[in-house]
């Protein structure tokens, strides 16, 4: 797929993400906006999951361990055909767009996940899985920086490394913000690249917001054999809305109605400017 | 005979392994301990030591039950459900998925290791998680057929197993229905419900009581969520008088379980012998059991106290 043509899927998925987290005046639009371009490459380039294929496990599986990201992941998953739900209903009473993802609620959602940490340790064990089934399947899984303050994420590192899962794939979301404030400040995690080498993985980097960058990225991944891959995305938290971005406030805060309007008209003038 | 429960388990996992190709062993550096090394020697490619690091034990167990595999789980009792509880809370019992908790060392009869080893509550927390079903089997053979049972049956599982060695109480080849509360010894008046080698302490307590022409009943609970609401309340029915005997905390485990049955119901009476709310010591299992009050002496005596 062009870049272009990325760059439009991203662009209508941000709209989601604002309209998703505007209905419910709830939610974490912040840290969705950074991983936005992340999950556009990996539901159209990288996943190859279908219509067809997604109820089931023959295929390659996505964990969003930093859960809160929910938005991101419905409005993507919409964007890409592969779900058919009201996202106004997302975070109201008998949705199953629930607040974090629920695997039993809705299809698409390889694991259930919110807790931060967890869906790394999680996506271990699914790639060992896919490993004793010898199917070539891959497991990749979004973890925040703030996310990565977690000890049981060191612990999947040692344990990714260990059983030299090669078909295992972090994508850090270096956005810097955390709810308190700057990671730096409130719980040094970096730096990540050191972390991620001296635990045994492979280390890439790219610029989160640019697809030839993701895409070389992920190249690296396919290439390496016998460790796994982490991808260090840099990226802005609250990318796409100018008021959002590089600001901890809006970590998970809704936009009230003029914030919307306004955001929403930014969105509309990159459409534009993406179909000229 | 007496033999360890966890013997036990790593005998029939292994049988069930080479059985069934979709069972994966995970164990946190204490496989020799908990027998889960046994099905090491028959599918070693299905055996994963996830080092010392509990939570990401359990995370790698989630993983692999939604990735369709059966999982068994084992470390001991305190650290299988305390460190990791919030893991298997989200990870494992929220999403419903195939993971079979099989904890060793619970309970003061881990005795020499003292109160940082001797899982009191972890029960209580097992059976505080939706979707957690929670078995407590008392010997041998009735812990080969929980075994057998929570690798059939869908969903999350804790089994509760202890270090040391316990009598048989149950035949080579009973057949056991593990959901359902079992009458070892029916007497009047009085009824023991016990569980883990509590059953043992009962059965002995039964014999001494006798001398002094009390005899009392013996029920043996196995299964701990969810309790045979049925089974207990019938027992309920025909005893005044009905005492909880366990080897944890009388705070959320077997008395809590019957008390929320029973307390619905007319005129019966439950007293706990269980760990009060306290944290235990090094010793032999045996003094340990005893200075803690949920001993066979302890048992006899708490309920001559009570008929008086």
């Amino acid at each position: 797929m062009k870049n272009i043509e990325l760059q439009r899927h991203a662009n209508h998925i941000r709209k989601n993400i604002l309209d998703m987290v505007y209905a419910a005046q709830s939610g974490h639009p912040g840290g969705s906006l950074s991983a936005t371009d992340v999950l556009t490459y990996l539901y159209f380039e990288e996943l190859n999951i279908t219509k067809e294929n997604i109820g089931g496990l023959d295929r390659n599986r996505f964990v969003l361990s930093k859960g809160h990201a929910s938005p991101v992941l419905y409005g993507t998953l919409t964007e890409a055909g592969l779900i058919d739900e009201d996202l106004k209903s997302f975070r109201q009473l008998n949705t199953k767009l629930q607040g974090h993802p629920s695997m039993k609620m809705l299809k698409g959602v390889d694991m259930s996940t919110g807790s931060l940490g967890q869906g790394a340790s999680v996506s271990v064990g699914m790639a060992i899985a896919n490993k004793l089934d010898n199917n070539g399947h891959n497991i990749y899984t979004l973890v925040g920086d703030g996310e990565s303050e977690e000890g049981i994420i060191y612990e999947a590192m040692m344990a990714g490394s260990h059983y030299k899962l090669d078909n295992l794939c972090f994508i850090l979301d270096l956005n810097h913000l955390q709810i308190d404030g700057r990671i730096e400040d409130v719980m040094n995690p970096t730096p990540h690249k050191e972390k991620f080498e001296a635990f045994g993985w492979k280390v890439a980097e790219c610029d989160g917001h640019n697809f030839d960058s993701i895409r070389q990225a992920f190249d690296i991944f396919h290439n390496t054999k016998e460790q796994p891959t982490v991808i260090i995305a840099h990226t802005v938290k609250g990318k796409g809305i100018s008021f959002m971005e590089n600001n901890a406030g809006w970590h998970g805060v809704a936009p009230k109605e003029d914030e919307y309007h306004k955001a929403l008209a930014e969105l509309d003038e990159m459409e534009a400017k993406l179909n000229d | 005979m007496t033999r360890e429960t966890r013997v036990a388990y790593g005998e029939t996992l292994a049988k069930l392994v080479k059985e069934n190709q979709n069972i994966v062993v995970l164990d946190a550096d204490l496989s020799k301990s908990t027998k889960s090394f046994e099905t090491k020697k028959v599918a070693p490619e299905r055996h994963f030591n996830a080092g010392i690091a509990e939570s990401n034990m359990m995370g790698m167990a989630a993983g692999l039950a939604a990735s369709g595999k059966t999982v068994f789980a084992s470390t001991f009792a305190v650290f299988a459900t305390g460190r990791p509880f919030e893991i298997i809370r989200n990870s494992i019992c929220y999403p419903k998925l195939n993971v079979k908790i099989c904890a060793t060392h619970a309970g003061l009869s881990v005795g020499e290791d003292g109160a940082s080893h001797q899982a009191i509550e972890d029960v209580a927390i097992m059976r505080a998680i939706p979707n957690m079903q929670v078995f407590s089997p008392c010997d041998y053979n009735e812990t080969k057929a929980v075994i057998e049972h929570v690798a059939k049956i869908d969903g999350p599982c804790y089994v509760r197993m202890g270090r040391g060695k316990v009598e048989d109480l149950y035949e080579d080849g009973t057949e056991f229905d593990v959901t359902k509360i079992r009458v070892l010894s029916e007497g009047h008046d009085v009824c023991l419900f016990a569980t883990g080698l509590m059953v043992q302490e009962a059965m002995k307590a039964k014999e001494e009581l006798l001398k002094d022409n009390i005899d009392v009943t013996v029920v043996d609970v196995t299964c701990l969520k969810p309790i045979d609401e049925t089974g207990v309340k019938e027992i309920a029915k025909r005893h005044a008088l009905c005492f909880a005997l366990e080897e944890h905390s009388v705070i959320g485990g077997l008395f809590s379980a019957l008390a929320d049955v029973l307390i619905k119901e007319p005129c019966t009476r439950l007293i706990p012998i269980g760990v009060n709310d306290i944290f235990g010591e090094s010793g032999k299992a045996k003094d340990v059991l005893e200075k803690y009050g949920i001993s066979k002496d302890n048992i006899v005596k708490t309920v001559k106290e009570y008929i008086k």
